[in-house]
């Protein structure tokens, strides 16, 4: 039995979400990892707490919080609902804000690691040459945290991937917008068809054995790889 | 060591003479009326259930790789028949303990009307239904709205949950302004508990029988016979009925 339709559209539908997630997560996280690497100020424990967070609570506790925050009768859902967005459970846009906040800390923290690396000796060479501190950071700072940059990407775009405790709580199963291959692979194994679900869970472990197998390659000395 | 062959002759004895224990998997559904009916069951036989509640599919697989696991309470009929085929469980065995009923249920008040008529009327974005192709809940869901003749009509809005528990989830939270879960998960005294909802005539879909079985782990297991029988009597019934099954 080959993988059917659906299945080709639920890969498809976890390469979209991931890519997104990513392309999101690199804009938004690169500045939040350059303050967490660089601020003295007494926030920074409390604000990497909770880009931490994800990584100790249980999926299925972000899905559900969400699920609540995000419907109706939460702040978020209110909110969504005032800005004419409508209601975010249930659709593909629900699940991209979902991924942002679950796969954060595999973005943001390869990336404040690589920025702290670099130390304060660069930075003062690029100013004592009058560089701006935009161009300081597009100049110095993202060609030697490339390695960084490029940990945080496979890390984002695998973990989203990988995701399936959120989106069972706030997903529906809609085809095209929230049924991912992590739900459909569930779908199978609980409707007892074995053979569909190998496709899909057999592919899995291909994907993330050569996706880690990139990172070591790449990052052979594994400081940050390690961390996975 | 001489000790060692009477100690063991001691624990055999006494465990013999003891009640036993009986490993039961439970579907989740049956979850609130199978704790009242295991307390019936120790306190009348002495025999001690120890109860894990899960998806049947589940089951299903830690089942047939060895799960220790004496007697399957299902969710639907064809997983105990299943099992049965392959050799799991002891034939002959198998027998219906509760037969599930449906409702269309809002947790506004107001919402849904006591003939279902919201279903044609519309005025809802999502309706939740158990994913029917996991549970036979959501099947039952399927035929009811399409004997209603709106199955092809609402498909669009429908949001399917992988278990009844997420269905009242998705409903319980608003984002979901109806749906379909059991009669079990929102009676209470005989009645729908909270919001408002449509008991769905038992005509108009296919009966959700849940079957009992006694599996191979149980197979010359007094107590998990026992069990068993017990949920065939007056008092299990009772308490079965009290939480929207039917017997």
């Amino acid at each position: 039995m080959a993988p059917g339709p659906d299945d080709l559209a639920a890969v498809w539908l976890t390469v979209k979400l991931a890519g997104v997630t990513t392309v999101l997560l690199l804009l938004f996280g690169t500045p939040l990892a350059w303050w967490l690497a660089r601020t003295r100020s007494r926030l920074k424990g409390p604000v990497g707490a909770v880009v931490a967070l994800p990584l100790v609570l249980p999926p299925t506790v972000l899905g559900f919080y969400l699920l609540l925050v995000l419907g109706p009768n939460g702040a978020g859902g209110q909110f969504t609902q005032w800005a004419g967005i409508g209601l975010l459970p249930f659709t593909f846009a629900g699940l991209v804000v979902a991924s942002v906040l679950y796969s954060m800390p595999f973005v943001v923290q390869p990336l404040q690691n690589a920025f702290e690396a670099i130390g304060e000796q660069p930075l003062e060479a690029a100013a004592t040459l009058r560089a701006s501190p935009l161009d300081t950071f597009f100049s110095v700072v993202v060609p030697l945290a490339r390695p960084g940059f490029l940990t945080a990407a496979i890390l984002g775009f695998a973990h989203t991937v990988g995701e399936f405790g959120v989106v069972l709580m706030i997903g529906g199963n809609i085809p095209g917008a929230t049924r991912v291959v992590s739900v459909q692979i569930y779908n199978h194994v609980e409707a007892l068809d074995y053979a569909q679900a190998h496709w899909l869970a057999g592919g899995m472990v291909i994907f993330s054995f050569v996706v880690l197998l990139i990172l070591y390659t790449l990052n052979p000395t594994g400081r940050k790889a390690r961390r996975v | 060591m001489k000790t060692l062959p009477l100690l063991l002759a001691f624990l055999v004895t006494t465990s013999a003479a003891h009640a036993d224990e009986v490993q039961v998997a439970v579907a989740a559904n049956f979850t609130a009326p199978m704790q009242k009916i295991a307390a019936d069951f120790e306190k009348d036989t002495g025999h001690k259930p120890l109860l894990a509640f899960g998806s049947t599919g589940k089951f299903y697989a830690q089942i047939r790789n060895g799960a220790p696991y004496e007697v399957l309470l299902a969710a639907d009929d064809e997983t105990p028949a299943k099992l049965e085929k392959e050799g799991a469980g002891i034939a002959g065995s198998r027998s219906t303990y509760a037969i599930g009923r449906i409702v269309l249920w809002s947790a506004k008040l107001g919402v849904v009307d006591d003939k279902g008529e919201i279903l044609k009327k519309g005025g809802f974005a999502h309706l939740a239904l158990p994913n029917p192709r996991l549970a036979p809940y959501g099947v039952a869901a399927i035929e009811t709205l399409k004997a209603a003749g709106v199955h092809d009509v609402l498909q669009a809005k429908f949001v399917l949950a992988e278990n009844l528990a997420q269905a009242y989830q998705f409903i319980v939270s608003g984002n979901a302004e109806v749906g379909f879960v059991a009669l079990a998960q929102v009676i209470k005294d005989g009645k729908i508990g909270s919001g408002s909802g449509w008991i769905v005539p038992a005509g108009l879909h296919q009966p959700i029988r849940q079957d009992a079985i006694l599996l191979d782990k149980g197979r010359s297991r007094p107590a998990a016979a026992a069990l068993l029988a017990y949920l065939k009597g007056e008092k299990a019934r009772a308490i079965i009925k009290a939480y929207g099954y039917e017997h």
